[in-house]
């Protein structure tokens, strides 16, 4: 046996070690959802997922309407999201995913603000359907240049039988613009995944299509799909695509417009970031309208090279040969941040657990600065995710589906990890412990991270989080 | 669990490494890259795609949101909210439960609910907040969370350890009528559960009241569950019932002014530890809280006292009913509101107030006057939640400053008189009115016809600060964008003297931010 496979075998018996504390049936449960990667063994790349997490573990998961109002819909900026059903929902996921957007707030966009039909008791008793139709009459009132309102459902709508439908066809009549109903309870599904589902769906449903470009559109025409502009991460990446000499009509959905959203069928290419989100929406486009759709990774110089001449590649010469100007233009920039910060990140261990396509697309920017993977997963991902993964990262690489902060925990102490990249709620758990954190949902209040403009950003952040001087008090001398 | 983990000893890398400088690359983040010519241009072209609504009629309809006419139609508006200050009851329960030791609150229902709860504290206190959920889903809605439930409390308690469980409610378990009652007696007869494993459940509906309510409903269900008995005689002790207090300082100058005093007493629902605690290499998952022992003796204290009153109604009710206690509320914020809080203490326990805390007073009042020229006629706008309002209120009037519109999304009409005849205590209070049940962008017209020279509220008021380039002073819940607020106290003196600070020197940076070159004194 070599040595590799001694790395694989110590891996596997820390996994082992972590589970012990479970009741037996959730420890066989958890099981099913870890792998260590062994190239030797295609078979255990399979990890269980996209099923219930269980009860009282402490998951990191959240739920459809997360998914839908949080991710999809949210960034939408120039129509109203109506949370739907008690004030809470609504409340806990204001103006927190920093969606960038330009546009003014209360004007002509709404994405930072808090806008909830706030159920009472009354409306679960009598049905909310006359409240809420009130309601969009009024929003279209008092914001009179808002370009559409959604409704994103809470779990007591679905659960008292209330017909949104019926009030989204009635007012979208009235007042002339989309109304949305998004079934997105929060009780649907196992987590946000399907909450991104039955959004692109409704997209689909009630919006897609129904204008076209504002000109007869060109061959150069994507549509940039899966970025929220997370800290402006989507305008980072469409300077690069037009530098490319590509035109981009619609942004899906950080800083995006109901236009942009119902033309999209104009596009030629739909080219897409978050794949666990947004891939149904090129599906429909692919069967529906013949578009093609592409996957492309804009984190570190090595994907996004890769993934510029895939993109590229679906054009002709011209947009190729300025791809390749775009590279070496950015290059110097990629040197000198490679430079700068490689030598004082070089061999860290980092840990991983995101959402939608961060546990995959990353493990090449931290490599970029000579980072390694040690352990990833996605809080929602499904087989498609973990097929597109293992091939991305190391020999006995853990891969943990769902995890519970108790797993993460042990995990990280377990693999003496140099920083841990997950979002808010872990966090302060790492900073107790002494280790080096960065939230990899918001990016910590910073980004860009997407893009030539990103890297650097990310690299620094990285770097300050990992090399900050206060990490050395926390032993007191006596 | 926490000598368990192999926690790493001593330090990364850190500490040794120097500076990254500038020297080679300079970067540009989100703060300044997007300012650059090609990023603007790209903003301006990208309109072309967005059926962008022309610029002057964009003016238009900003300049008329503003105006007398906008406020009129936005205060018709009664039955939904817009950026309101409130959130949901089992927001409140948690708070409540994080506040006993190795206790681990679980709310049942959606889980999506509690990764909501625990991101909105962890982004106040900087801190993790541990609690789970019973991950219903669809099958739930239909056959109930019977099992659900069972199989949380079953992993909670072999993963996490706790010596209890606090169970409250979402509106998913509220409206399919989940008995959790019920559940939790069969649990126990069937012996997957401990027949002796405490595990108090209030119902946390949140479509009825607000975090506050679900506060008050979680700690009733805790002291209710575990603290049995009444008043016993010759007990000296009083209980400390803080309300939905999220300044971790508060609670340690309660704990301060009280020792001082050398008064007996149990502080239920202490998060001050449990939410802020050292970091030291090793993650506690239970680092403070109210003892359990302590929890349970409750009930044969002399005196229960509130420090809020409208997040702990029906906890006083029961302290004063089924435990025959006095149960007294005093919001010891501003200068008379802490002199009560002393004298109802002193005069409950017998103790003196002691000169250092006379001194400590005398101190307080002494900045106060040192700064009324930068107070006085202040007009003020703020929101938040009742007893914080009227705790803000009672100092403002004590300063000298004039609040102008105070807007209260989760109060009631009790709240409405009793901020009403306090604000009548003063002349200061003469311009007032209280907006019960509105929200911030109610607030944003009244700002906007009725200007003021400070708003007062949480982070979220932000926005309309900015936009009316209007001051900030960030009192109250959730504050997320700024630092450690949280654990500097508002009340007592030494809170007061805090607010004082933050208020004042707010107004002094207005000032010099405002000021014409000649204005700008050194000294002020």
């Amino acid at each position: 046996m070599g040595e590799s496979s001694t790395l694989i075998q110590e891996r596997r018996k820390i996994v082992e070690d972590v589970l012990t504390a479970y009741p037996a049936k959730t420890r066989e449960e958890r099981a099913a959802h870890i792998g260590v990667k062994d190239p030797e063994d295609a078979g255990s790349c399979a990890v269980a997922n996209n099923v219930k997490s269980r009860p009282g573990v402490m998951t990191i998961r959240g739920c459809a309407y997360a998914g839908s109002k949080g991710v999809v819909w949210g960034p939408v900026k120039d129509a109203i999201h109506i949370s739907h059903g008690p004030v809470g929902c609504g409340q806990y996921s204001w103006w927190s995913r920093r969606n960038y957007h330009n546009g003014i707030t209360g004007i002509t966009s709404f994405v930072s603000m808090q806008i909830t039909s706030d159920f009472q008791e009354r409306d679960v008793v009598f049905g909310g359907d006359k409240k809420l139709a009130k309601m969009i009459r009024d929003l279209d009132r008092l914001f009179p240049l808002n370009k559409g309102i959604t409704i994103q459902s809470e779990c007591p709508i679905g659960l008292i039988g209330d017909d949104i439908e019926a009030v989204a066809r009635e007012t979208s009549a009235e007042l002339g613009k989309p109304v949305v109903p998004v079934r997105c309870e929060g009780f649907r599904g196992v987590s946000q995944s399907l909450g991104h589902h039955i959004a692109n769906d409704s997209i689909r449903d009630w919006l897609l299509g129904t204008r076209n470009l504002p000109d007869g559109g060109t061959p150069y025409d994507v549509a940039l799909i899966g970025d929220y502009n997370i800290g402006g991460d989507a305008w980072a990446t469409r300077k690069i695509l037009e530098e490319m000499g590509l035109r981009v009509v619609a942004m899906w959905s950080g800083d995006g417009t109901m236009q942009e959203l119902a033309h999209t069928p104009g596009a030629k290419l739909n080219i897409i970031h978050c794949y666990r989100s947004m891939n149904y929406i090129c599906r429909h486009m692919e069967e529906k309208y013949g578009i093609p759709w592409v996957e492309y990774n804009f984190f570190g110089p090595t994907k996004i090279k890769e993934s510029m001449r895939k993109i590229a590649s679906y054009f002709d010469d011209r947009i190729k040969e300025q791809t390749e100007k775009v590279i070496a233009k950015y290059e110097p920039l990629m040197q000198a941040t490679i430079e700068k910060y490689r030598p004082r990140l070089e061999g860290k261990k980092v840990m991983l657990l995101v959402g939608g396509l961060r546990p995959r697309h990353m493990v090449g920017a931290y490599e970029d600065l000579g980072m390694e993977i040690v352990a990833t997963g996605y809080e929602f991902g499904h087989d498609d995710d973990y097929e597109r993964t293992f091939p991305e990262v190391g020999e006995a690489t853990i891969i943990y589906d769902d995890p519970t902060a108790y797993e993460l925990e042990q995990f990280a102490a377990r693999l003496q990890v140099d920083l841990v990249g997950s979002g808010i709620k872990e966090k302060y758990v790492y900073h107790k412990m002494g280790l080096p954190f960065r939230q990899m949902h918001s990016w910590d209040y910073s980004g860009p991270y997407h893009g030539f403009d990103g890297f650097p950003v990310f690299a620094r952040d990285m770097d300050m989080a990992i090399n900050n001087p206060s990490w050395g008090l926390l032993k007191a001398p006596f | 669990m926490a000598e368990e983990k192999g926690i790493r000893d001593g330090s990364p890398a850190g500490g040794e490494t120097r500076p990254a400088g500038a020297d080679t690359l300079t970067v540009q983040d989100h703060n300044t890259l997007f300012s650059s010519e090609d990023y603007q241009k790209m903003f301006e072209d990208k309109k072309y795609f967005e059926d962008a609504t022309p610029c002057d009629r964009v003016q238009e309809v900003l300049e008329w949101t503003r105006s007398w006419e906008y406020r009129e139609l936005n205060l018709q508006r009664t039955d939904f909210l817009i950026n309101p200050a409130k959130a949901c009851q089992p927001l409140g329960g948690i708070l409540a439960a994080i506040g006993f030791r190795n206790t681990l609150p679980l709310v049942h229902g959606s889980q999506g609910c509690v990764a909501y709860f625990r991101s909105h504290f962890s982004r106040h206190y900087k801190e993790p907040f541990p609690a789970v959920s019973s991950s219903m889903t669809e099958d739930a809605a239909v056959f109930g969370g019977m099992n659900n439930l069972r199989e949380a409390l079953q992993n909670a308690m072999a993963l996490y350890r706790p010596e209890m469980i606090a169970i409250c409610t979402t509106c998913m378990a509220e409206v399919i009528g989940d008995d959790l009652g019920s559940f939790i007696t069969d649990y126990r007869e069937e012996g997957s559960i401990p027949e002796d494993f405490p595990l108090p459940w209030a119902n946390t509906p949140s479509f009825v009241g607000s975090h506050i309510i679900g506060y008050d409903n979680m700690m009733r269900a805790i002291l209710a569950d575990q603290a049995k008995g009444r008043r016993a005689e010759g007990n000296e002790k009083i209980n400390i019932i803080p309300g939905f207090d999220t300044y971790t300082g508060n609670l340690r100058e309660i704990k301060r002014l009280l020792d001082r005093m050398g008064v007996s007493y149990t502080l239920l629902g202490d998060t001050s530890d449990a939410l802020d605690a050292p970091a030291t290499g090793e993650y506690v998952m239970y680092p403070g809280g109210t003892p359990l022992e302590e929890l349970r003796g409750a009930a044969k204290a002399k005196a229960t006292v509130a420090l809020q009153r409208y997040s702990t109604k029906r906890t006083m009710q029961l302290a004063a009913d089924r435990w025959k206690q006095e149960a007294v509320v005093c919001v010891p914020m501003g200068i008379r509101g802490t002199d009560e809080f002393l004298q109802t203490i002193s005069r409950l326990t017998g103790k003196p107030i002691p000169e250092e805390i006379r001194q400590e007073r005398g101190r307080a009042v002494d900045a106060m006057l040192d700064s009324h020229a930068y107070t006085h006629g202040r007009r003020v706008a703020m929101i938040g939640d009742p007893d914080i309002l009227l705790g803000v209120t009672a100092f403002l009037l004590e300063v000298g400053a004039e609040p102008v519109h105070i807007v209260c999304t989760n109060g009631d009409a009790e709240f409405k008189e009793e901020m009403e005849r306090l604000l009548a205590t003063s002349p200061y209070g003469a311009s007032a009115k209280v907006w019960v049940g509105y929200d911030m962008w109610h607030l944003r017209s009244l700002v906007f016809t009725e200007p003021v020279d400070l708003l007062i509220g949480n982070s979220y008021l932000k926005q309309l600060a900015l936009e009316a380039d209007i001051p900030l002073v960030r009192i109250g819940f959730p504050i997320f964008d700024r630092h450690h607020l949280h654990r500097y106290p508002i009340i007592g003196y030494q809170g007061a003297l805090n607010m004082l600070q933050m208020i004042v020197n707010t107004v002094l940076d207005e000032l010099d931010r405002k000021a014409p070159g000649h204005s700008v004194d050194l000294i002020r």
